[in-house]
């Protein structure tokens, strides 16, 4: 067990970045070398993921469940094999609680939905917060609108965390449910999610947490944590595109009616209707992604090789490094929390003077690649004041020289638009 | 690789040609790309069919803000029935610069709101 005393080894990124042949392509028409900060919207993927989906399509792929030839048995086999990577990742009691779906979006509106059409009521109160990425807060919108519920939010402090105060105060009128980001991907706040469930629980709510940004940077433990439902992708954190997970409690899950109909989720059907299959094959209608579950668990495989420690350490020591070299840049203001143990590698920034699209568009002329918009933040962006940031996140394949090229390139932008 | 942000751009997001408000005004409209937060309303004054004054307002980036202010002075001056035959090809060759397939909805807001004044206007028209 790492102790807050202990030693972390130092994480080994030039030897991390050799796996990922994205990053060492050589750059084409006389541009520089990528530098990637985007990695909040999808991660890079190392050789061995890229090689497993490879592999599965090369030596397995067939139709997963109730083939009874043997490609078929490899197949489903690999299938369950990743659900059990994945199931031990979060620390799931049983890998029946682990569900793949394309997405955190998918996993949430499966929540929603299923959990949601057969246990909301009108009147009954969702609470999210003002930080809620779009994904786990549409669903919501559209599950309270066919039941009569209402949404309601917690408030962020002025130093861009929850304000637990007011979550506390909210925490009486007895919501039905507690819907978190983990970590937020605008701001980069980190959430005490075991104490707001604990603190849900004390009301009877059910808490379902969006781990879409904390998955893949911080050790996630589903029983420690106490969720009933945790959303997250596969493809942020170094899986293929396409492949996501929602992790439910037991009890609940089997409580659940089914999200959609089709093959692979029934027991029995007649043509005027049809008993389910368990769970979890009664949330995986239809041909699921198989070779992108696959990846998923190589990915997940790839992670645990590496001290969760180190990459925590890593990532705080580049956006410790970020944050200072941001405060060279005039005119330049960044959101998120002041407190750098509550801030995750994701660094929202604006540059006065020159829109969010004209400043990545001109990092991405040095071929450094950012985000600029509203990163599924609208009501944030209210918040804030702003119609968009521009975001650069990291992950455990970025370095020091990538800040530098940051900085190199906001510096350019800003003496392009005259601003120098 | 070629910049996107070439003299004529900057300088038309400095200084914007034709910046401002017409009123009254015989066709006006607004609109906005939702992505970026862009908004772009344009006025036009039409006098024997010719364009005879026209000011845009808004805030966006500078692709749609230069775009809109150089079509701005593509149409100032030229018989309506021509300028509502302007293409996007045509404006993005007055630019003179590549646009991305990212950027093209910044750089065709003001074309678009101008063609939105006069529907808009016909719509009203044709209504009662």
């Amino acid at each position: 067990m790492t102790t807050r005393t202990s030693k972390v080894a130092a994480l080994d990124v030039a030897a991390i970045k050799a796996d990922f042949p994205i990053l060492n392509q050589l750059p084409s028409n006389g541009r520089k070398p990528l530098v990637y900060l985007d990695s909040a919207a999808s991660s890079q993927k190392p050789q061995s993921v890229i090689d497993a989906v490879d592999r599965f399509y090369a030596e397995s792929n067939a139709n997963i469940h109730r083939g009874v030839y043997h490609l078929s048995e490899r197949a489903t086999g690999l299938y369950e094999q990743a659900r059990h990577i994945v199931a031990d990742f979060i620390n799931a009691a049983d890998a029946r609680e682990v569900i793949f779906t394309r997405n955190t979006t998918e996993a949430i509106n499966l929540v929603a939905q299923a959990w949601g059409r057969a246990n909301l009521k009108p009147g009954d109160i969702i609470l999210v917060t003002e930080m809620e990425h779009h994904s786990n807060l549409v669903p919501w919108q559209l599950i309270a609108e066919q039941t009569g519920a209402r949404i309601k939010a917690i408030p962020l402090t002025a130093d861009h965390t929850l304000d637990i105060d007011a979550y506390h105060t909210l925490l009486a009128g007895q919501p039905k449910v507690v819907a978190v980001t983990h970590v937020s991907n605008s701001l980069g706040t980190i959430s005490d999610v075991t104490a707001i469930a604990r603190d849900a629980h004390t009301v009877g709510a059910t808490v379902v947490i969006d781990a879409a940004q904390s998955a893949p940077h911080l050790p996630i433990d589903v029983q420690a944590i106490d969720a009933d439902f945790l959303a997250f992708s596969g493809h942020k954190m170094l899986g293929p595109l396409g492949s996501g997970a929602l992790y439910g409690k037991l009890a609940l899950l089997e409580a659940m009616p089914p999200y959609m109909g089709g093959g692979g989720m029934i027991r029995k059907v007649t043509i005027e209707r049809s008993t389910y299959a368990d769970v979890p094959a009664r949330f995986e209608a239809g041909t699921p992604a198989v070779a992108d579950a696959v990846g998923l668990g190589a990915a997940v495989e790839y992670l645990q090789k590496i001290d969760p420690a180190a990459i925590q350490a890593h990532e705080k020591e580049l956006v410790a490094y970020a944050l200072e070299r941001l405060r060279e840049i005039a005119g330049l203001t960044t959101y998120g929390p002041s407190d750098l143990r509550q801030h995750s590698g994701v660094i929202s920034f604006s540059l006065e003077g020159i829109h969010p699209h004209d400043v990545a568009a001109l990092l991405d002329e040095e071929n450094v690649a950012v985000r600029a918009g509203h990163h599924c933040n609208q009501p944030l962006m209210d918040r804030l004041g702003v119609v968009a940031t521009t975001r650069a996140s990291f992950y455990l394949y970025n370095t020091r020289e990538d800040v530098d090229r940051l900085i190199e390139a906001l510096l350019r932008a800003r003496s392009v638009f005259g601003l120098a | 690789m070629d910049s996107l942000y070439k003299e004529i751009v900057l300088d038309h997001y400095k200084n914007p040609h034709n910046f401002g408000e017409l009123d009254p005004a015989d066709y006006t409209a607004e609109d906005s790309n939702p992505l970026c937060g862009d908004q772009v309303r344009m006025d036009l004054r039409v006098e024997d069919g010719i364009v005879s004054d026209v000011k845009f307002s808004g805030r966006g980036c500078a692709v749609s803000m230069a775009s809109t202010s150089i079509l701005t002075d593509m149409i100032k001056g030229q018989p309506l029935d021509e300028v509502l035959q302007i293409t996007k090809d045509d404006l993005l060759d007055e630019i003179g610069i590549p646009v991305s397939p990212a950027r093209m909805k910044c750089a065709t807001l003001g074309l678009n709101v101008l063609k939105l004044s006069v529907a808009l206007k016909e719509a009203h028209s044709h209504g009662d």
